[in-house]
């Protein structure tokens, strides 16, 4: 625990990116927009998702909360298609990213994806070195050249904070690190694709108190230029990060709207429920 | 209570019993084939070829059957493992879980697994008539990777399947390709290959009845794949039906030739399948 401590304290005291103080994170190519239109999952005839319809508000922390089992992770698993695996997924209505709909039947799926970072609920490495985690997106994505996969690397593991923790061990495998530290790594990989959007799934459920803190920190920062949207069960989490809220109870949109209206002045009965806990 | 400590006490005897009788049965193989074979095992065993009346009790050594079983092995690994790691990484990560394609695949290995090894021999004689080959490395080759296929890609599909579904989903969420997914996750699954090549080769290298056909036997040591081809375990089989003693001896000591590879194997295999456990955190 103590190492973790002192680990943290030059992450968050000194500026994040070390090159080059003036250059943000990376450029942002155009105004990215996100909309669910009239959208159905079935998961072999179970009707779980019904009917959403839903705008994401760009460049900002939109959380999307509910009880378990309501559909949150099957929600945003439509959102960068990770529902193709499964067969007995069926999906029906429109899911618009950047104005095109990833539904289509002459989209690239790979496109979508590489569009969509993904952090999982539980840290996943792949089966290779520090250095090579981040690395894998830029190289499947056709960048060769050693320095800008080198610079890409430092870049984002600076970003998540691993650079200083990691620098000396950087060729050794990744499954050495901490659970915490394997989910920034994990951070870092998938934003090293470039993405437009970022989806967390939980994200910070496997996580101790002081890991999840520094997550919940990235997120707020990688607002500035990413949209973000997180599945999470913890309600005082969404109340933390949270720019915008969406409720979902059995496969249904219940309310969504700013965060701040969403907790001071809840519209439905349901949600006012939910809120103080009478059922989760 | 009495009835019950009684059934207690009699359940613990058998119990005990049958992990003695494992111990006993193996030290007695180990103990008989060290005892008949160790003081024949000469330097000459292994790096002779037979000499003229070896098989009446004349000089020479098994090096034949050395070189031609581990070519056989290396041979038939080869086959297997290019068959095996595409069907494998087909049935776990293409296909969707519980298709009912994998399913049949498995319980046709399954059937494979079961099919006693002298049915491979004949099939593989039947096979190497109807193509026209003779005995030969080829024939042998074909008909051992035969055998140990549906071994390899059981164990192998077994270490697969335990595989967690976060990997391929991370990696597919990186926006990579099916095929690019497989490269990584074969790499995560090296070692659980390392594992069932290595069961394999201990099952396919001391079997007899599957080359007995289809490799021949030879004195010498084949120059190519089309010439006949020793092994080991003939070696034993045609030195034990020899009439003199010397003779048998050596089918002992070559008995220990071929033990001591399998055992070899067999904690090689131990070895990478507990390093495959530890890299699983």
């Amino acid at each position: 625990m103590i190492t973790v401590t002192q680990r943290m304290e030059p992450m968050t005291l000194r500026p994040v990116i070390e090159i080059d103080r003036t250059t943000p994170l990376r450029k942002v190519k155009r105004d990215h927009t996100l909309r669910v239109e009239n959208l159905d999952v079935y998961i072999e005839k179970q009707h779980i998702l019904k009917d959403i319809n839903l705008t994401i508000p760009e460049k900002s922390i939109t959380c999307i909360i509910g009880p378990s089992g309501c559909g949150k992770s099957t929600f945003l698993k439509t959102l960068n298609r990770m529902h193709d695996e499964t067969p007995e997924v069926k999906i029906s209505g429109k899911v618009f990213v950047d104005e095109e709909n990833i539904y289509d039947r002459n989209i690239n799926v790979i496109d979508t994806r590489k569009k969509m970072g993904l952090l999982a609920q539980r840290p996943c490495p792949l089966p290779m070195s520090i250095f090579d985690n981040v690395a894998y997106g830029p190289r499947i994505h056709g960048i060769r050249k050693r320095k800008a996969i080198n610079q890409t690397v430092i870049k984002y593991l600076q970003f998540v904070g691993l650079w200083d923790e990691v620098r000396g061990r950087i060729r050794s495998s990744a499954n050495r690190l901490s659970i915490g530290q394997q989910q920034r790594l994990c951070l870092a990989r998938g934003l090293a694709i470039e993405p437009e959007y970022i989806l967390g799934d939980e994200a910070t459920s496997a996580l101790d108190p002081l890991s999840t803190k520094t997550i919940e920190e990235l997120f707020i920062k990688l607002k500035e230029q990413y949209t973000v949207i997180l599945v999470t069960h913890t309600l005082r989490q969404a109340k933390r990060i949270a720019d915008h809220i969406a409720f979902i109870y059995l496969g249904q949109i219940i309310e969504a709207g700013p965060a701040e209206e969403f907790f001071s002045n809840p519209k439905k009965q349901l949600t006012r429920e939910y809120l103080s806990g009478s059922f989760s | 209570m009495k009835k019950k400590q009684l059934e207690e006490n009699v359940f613990k005897i058998i119990m005990i019993g049958a992990a003695l009788i494992i111990l006993i049965v193996l030290l007695y193989i180990i103990g008989t084939v060290l005892f008949k074979g160790l003081p024949s095992l000469t330097w000459d065993m292994i790096t002779k070829l037979p000499g003229g009346g070896f098989y009446l009790g004349k000089e020479g050594g098994v090096l034949n059957a050395i070189v031609g079983s581990v070519y056989i092995i290396l041979g038939s690994l080869v086959l297997s493992t290019f068959i095996s790691i595409p069907l494998v990484m087909y049935i776990n990560f293409y296909l969707p879980p519980n298709s009912k394609f994998s399913k049949v695949i498995r319980f046709s290995l399954d059937i494979l697994f079961g099919i006693p090894s002298i049915v491979y021999g004949a099939f593989g004689f039947a096979l190497m008539v109807y193509l026209g080959i003779r005995a030969s490395l080829l024939g042998g080759i074909i008909t051992v990777g035969m055998l140990i296929m549906p071994i390899m890609m059981r164990s192998f599909d077994e270490v697969a399947r335990l595989l967690s579904r976060d990997l391929p989903d991370a990696i597919l969420s990186l926006g990579a390709t099916k095929y690019e997914m497989t490269k990584v996750l074969l790499r995560q699954l090296m070692p659980g290959l390392m594992t069932a090549v290595l069961l394999a080769v201990g099952r396919g290298i001391g079997d007899a009845a599957t080359v007995l056909f289809t490799a021949g036997y030879t004195d010498n040591i084949p120059a190519s794949l089309d010439q006949p081809a020793a092994t080991l375990p003939l070696a034993i089989f045609f030195q034990l039906g020899s009439p003199v003693p010397e003779v048998q001896n050596r089918a002992y000591a070559s008995a220990v030739i071929l033990t001591v590879i399998i055992l070899i194997l067999s904690f090689s295999a131990r070895y990478f399948s507990s390093k495959f456990s530890k890299n699983k955190i």
